[in-house]
């Protein structure tokens, strides 16, 4: 195995087209790898490239951690960085690396649908910047070409008033949801976005539209959101939870977010 | 078996009844400590595995042309290269060392390989080329008990069977598969000892077995097998069975020189027997005040592919079908049948667990049903020392202090604990949504071997330069072995300095296995008499009053000192054995167990209904332990194991489908967090006339037992639901 440690990003696009295997925090790169999946022979570590390590207002380079991520980042993406793995994979694992992963039940995935932040991708044939919506395209699949790297996500410049993050697991730390979600409020406007529902993080739209039409939700349009939410998430049954569970658990998390953004 | 002399405990630093710093425990703090996986010797080859990709297949032809092709790899040996017995297995040889003809469960070894490196062996193991016939697995244990494929039946008939109550209640009952999950996994090196023989040091918990199969399979002499403890990183059952030992022999003998192997994390979930799961259908009826007058159930115990222990869970399980209860009436069906599912055995509580969920939940149906306080209704059943075995008869005569765990517990304060809200860091719940139960369980198991094994232990002690040194070959698993045995040598020969040293199989006689909560009984037996003799012999040889840490006293003047003792090679071996025990007669029937110990669990559990999440806030226990010869690690062995209990009931599950483990790793395969511990509060309750050193008894499973069955006692006090499943889900609680 090859390992090429650059210290600009410009030489790492360019072992990128090359062909190499990137590594930023090796926290999904490694476990592929000690489980005989990957045997990447050339590798590019983005570990010595300052730049994606910036996080400067609303941009916050690929190569930061979910360690600062908890630290600094705003409040529902601190709080989904807070139950990324355990403390040693928090100061490893990156945003970026969590990104280009694109599990379904990526944690960091709710608050960027939630709030419509952009992705920024480079190639050595320059920069584009593409919406949330466009980058993730299934299970584990993007949008990226094969040549780019993630650079940097991009929130709006205004974030809304009021947003919320919760993540359902078996275990109360180190686990893998079975359904998170993150709601946001901001006057009447409302979004609720889910991970572990569907083959990419998702949003809740007819929840949405119907809770953003109401000024002061009353129980009932409350347990209406629950209610279609529950119905718009498309989960599966597998060794982590069941689809009955996920549809149930998407309703009533996205419910008690909306409760907390309301308070 | 030599006469014991009187009980002597002498003012030694050190000795029973304190707490001493572990020999072990500093170097594993400080990762300094040699375990397995850290072995290693010069000019070393590194061996791997390859495994079926199936559950059941017929192999209809193997190509290892591929695997040899690859440079460095020296060797790769299929069926036909074992030389000796074909088959084998701790109780009777019925699993092919590597398989030749048919896989039966998903990761049978079909070949193995040795190569210069790990990496290098890893992908020659892939590289073997296998050509299966696919078969459909047999996965159901109702339809493989219906084709009587079983290891073995089991049949309990006690008493009047239309014995009639005025109260009946009944349940069906599940339990999944745990798994041991020690932190260690699978590993060792074989070493050729140049002359056609080979020495073996490997995880285990029973080197005399391995060694006996691994001599088996090999066709060898015994004295060309030499097993030698090893540093063992957890174990909880999952190392009484042989996996990579009989391999690495092979290997090494093969190509003359050492081999290594260390299964990675999803190999060890295939490389090792897990906890059975069960199914049980239970009728209890009672009298109007709750006495139990009649249980009949039926266990079916899933062991999967192969043999291994099945035989003796099913009977352990079926043997504490009622719990510490008194019955006069009772009836058993039990069955461990084989399925394509993945092996199982042996795992700390060995069938005591499964049937503990099941009777516990029937006794808080029953107090239920007659309104009756559920600490009450167990007091009104309470076993006590002279009573029968409801299910086999034997009159227990040894302390069996039933009665003092209830009270004890029923007097133990709930602290208002502050606790991490179900969800924990997911943030999902709030005070509002979290209603709060609490459950108590008490659980029941045999110490030591049963039903007529003849179940010893050697040690030797002998006096050095450096003090008193124990020898043997009973294995440490973490669970302070070595520290308890010196702490009786150290009582026994008033001599505060005394240490354990391992030996290999050629130097000793057998400990037997460290299981069934044993060796601080057994071994530690072995311990007290050599270490008794040997004092006698010094001292009369002497014409000595006392022994202390500067050699013989008469009258408190030294008058031999320790350095003249240890140039005269005192040394005393000792063969221990528990009271005989017998086999069963056909209705299950005779005194069968050596010796028995009970534990209770109060749970507190607060619960997100809404969600089905849960957080366990306290266990807190009481415990028969006899005598605490070490206070401190017997607290260890309760707060691990209420979590391993804890883990059963609310987490932990190997998850198959068609016969293959969906989660073989930590990611999905969940074991407790720190911030899913309870709080745990444990009172020790001593009884002296337990025949273990000092009236000691095992403690190293109980904790496991009840835990379980507490925890799901108070969720279901939270939910108001049956929850008669453990793991409980949260779709169990929440849908």
């Amino acid at each position: 195995m090859n390992v090429h440690h650059p210290t600009t990003f410009d030489e790492a696009l360019a072992a990128k087209a090359a062909g190499a295997v990137p590594l930023a925090g090796g926290t999904d790169l490694m476990v592929e790898v000690n489980f005989g999946h990957a045997r990447p022979t050339e590798v590019v570590s983005l570990r010595r490239i300052d730049e994606v390590k910036e996080f400067e207002g609303r941009r916050i380079g690929s190569g930061v951690s979910w360690r600062r991520i908890e630290n600094h980042g705003p409040r529902a993406l601190a709080q989904a960085a807070r139950t990324v793995g355990s403390p040693q994979i928090r100061n490893a694992g990156t945003i970026g690396g969590n990104l280009a992963t694109a599990s379904p039940a990526g944690d960091g995935h709710p608050f960027l649908a939630a709030v419509d932040a952009q992705i920024e991708l480079a190639s050595v044939d320059g920069r584009r910047t593409i919406p949330w919506d466009e980058f993730f395209v299934g299970v584990k699949k993007t949008s990226m070409a094969d040549d780019e790297l993630i650079s940097a996500v991009v929130l709006p410049d205004s974030l809304p008033e009021r947003h919320e993050f919760g993540k359902i697991g078996v275990r109360n730390a180190m686990v893998i949801s079975t359904v998170c979600a993150v709601v946001t409020r901001d006057d009447q406007r409302t979004t609720v976005a889910l991970g572990s529902v569907a083959p990419t993080p998702m949003r809740a739209r007819r929840a949405e539209e119907m809770i953003s039409a109401v000024s002061n939700p009353s129980d009932k349009d409350l347990a209406e959101f629950q209610r279609l939410v529950s119905d718009e998430v498309r989960p599966i049954t597998d060794h982590r939870s069941t689809e009955e569970y996920r549809r149930h658990a998407a309703g009533v998390l996205s419910r008690r977010l909306l409760e907390r953004c309301l308070r | 078996m030599t006469t014991r002399s009187a009980k002597r405990v002498s003012p030694v630093r050190d000795g029973v009844g304190s707490s001493p710093l572990r020999p072990d425990g500093v170097p594993k703090l400080r990762g300094e400590f040699e375990y397995a996986q850290d072995l290693t010797a010069e000019n070393m080859l590194w061996g791997a595995t390859s495994r079926s990709p199936h559950p059941h297949a017929r192999i209809l032809s193997v190509d290892i042309g591929p695997a040899l092709a690859i440079g460095g790899v020296h060797a790769v040996l299929l069926a036909d290269d074992v030389p000796g017995r074909a088959l084998f297995g701790l109780e009777h040889p019925d699993q092919p060392v590597l398989a030749s003809t048919k896989v039966n469960y998903w990761g049978e070894p079909i070949a193995i390989v040795a190569a210069e490196d790990e990496d290098t062996a890893r992908r020659a193991a892939d590289a073997v080329v296998v050509e299966y016939e696919v078969l459909e697995p047999d996965i159901d244990p109702e339809e493989a008990d219906a084709q009587d494929d079983v290891f073995r039946r089991m049949k309990i008939r006690r008493g009047d069977p239309d014995a009639a109550g005025s109260v009946v209640v009944e349940g069906v009952y599940e339990v999944g598969m745990q798994d041991q999950a020690p932190l260690g996994t699978e590993a060792g090196l074989a070493v050729p000892d140049g002359h056609g023989g080979v020495d073996l040091h490997a995880t285990s918990q029973f080197v005399h077995v391995d060694q006996e199969q691994v001599v088996a399979s090999l066709g060898l002499r015994s004295d060309q097998v030499r097993a030698h403890p090893t540093g063992v990183g957890g174990a909880f059952g999952a190392r009484e069975d042989v996996n990579l030992h009989i391999h690495l022999c092979l290997l090494a003998l093969h190509t003359g020189q050492p081999v290594k192997m260390v299964y990675d994390r999803s190999e060890s979930f295939t490389g090792h027997v897990h906890r059975h799961p069960a199914r049980m259908w239970y009728r209890h009826e009672a009298d109007d005040r709750g006495r139990l007058v009649k249980v009949e159930a039926r266990v079916l115990l899933d062991g999967g592919a192969y043999a291994s222990t099945t035989a003796a869970v099913l009977a352990n399980a079926c043997y504490f079908v009622v719990g510490p209860y008194n019955c006069d009436n009772v009836f058993v069906d039990g069955a461990g049948v084989r399925t394509n599912n993945p092996p199982c055995g042996a795992m700390r509580g060995f069938g005591a667990v499964q049937v503990c969920i099941a009777y516990e939940a029937q006794m808080d149906k029953l107090a239920e049903a007659l309104d009756i306080d559920p600490l009450e209704i167990r007091r009104r059943n309470a076993l006590h020392r002279g009573d029968p075995m409801p299910t086999t008869g034997q009159i227990i005569d040894t302390p069996l202090p039933v009665i003092d765990v209830i009270d004890s517990l029923a007097a133990m304060p709930i602290p208002d604990s502050a606790a991490t809200l179900p969800g924990g860091s997911g943030l999902t719940t709030e005070k509002e949504h979290v209603r709060r139960g609490v459950g108590y369980a008490l659980g029941l198991k045999n110490l030591g071997f049963s039903e007529g094994f003849d179940d010893y232990a050697q040690a030797r002690v002998r006096i050095t330069d450096d003090g008193a040194v124990v020898e043997t070959a009973a294995i440490e698993v973490g669970q302070g072995l070595v520290t308890v045995m010196a702490q009786i040598a150290r009582s026994a020969l008033g001599i505060s300095a005394a240490e354990v040293r391992h030996v290999d199989t050629s130097k000793i006689d057998s400990a037997g296995s460290t299981s069934a909560s044993r060796q601080t009984q057994v071994s530690g037996g072995a311990v007290l008499e050599a270490s008794q003799n040997l004092r006698d012999r010094i001292l009369v040889h002497h014409g000595g009053d006392d022994l202390s840490d500067d050699g013989v006293l008469s009258e408190g003047e030294v008058i031999v000192p320790m350095a003249v003792l240890a140039a005269e090679g005192w040394s005393e071996t000792v063969t221990f054995r528990h009271p005989p025990t017998f086999a069963p007669d056909p209705d299950g029937q005779g005194t069968l167990h050596a010796d028995f110990a009970v534990a209770g669990h109060r749970a507190v559990v607060d619960v997100d209904t809404e969600l089905g999440l849960l957080t366990v806030v306290r266990v807190d226990t009481a415990q028969d332990v006899g005598k605490a010869l070490n206070p401190e690690s017997i607290r260890g062995q309760i707060e691990g194991g209420i979590l391993q209990g804890v883990g059963l009931a609310v987490m932990e599950e190997i998850i198959t489908e068609d016969g293959v483990i969906r989660n073989p790793n930590f990611t999905d395969y969940l074991l407790p967090t720190i911030l899913d511990a309870p709080d745990v509060e444990a009172l020790l309750i001593e009884e002296d006339g337990s025949w273990g050193p000092f009236g000691a008894k095992g403690v190293g499973e109980p904790p496991t037992i009840s835990s379980t069955s507490a925890v799901l006692a108070a969720v279901r006090q939270a939910t108001g639901r049956e929850i008669p499943r453990a793991p409980v889900r949260p779709e169990d609680i929440a849908l």
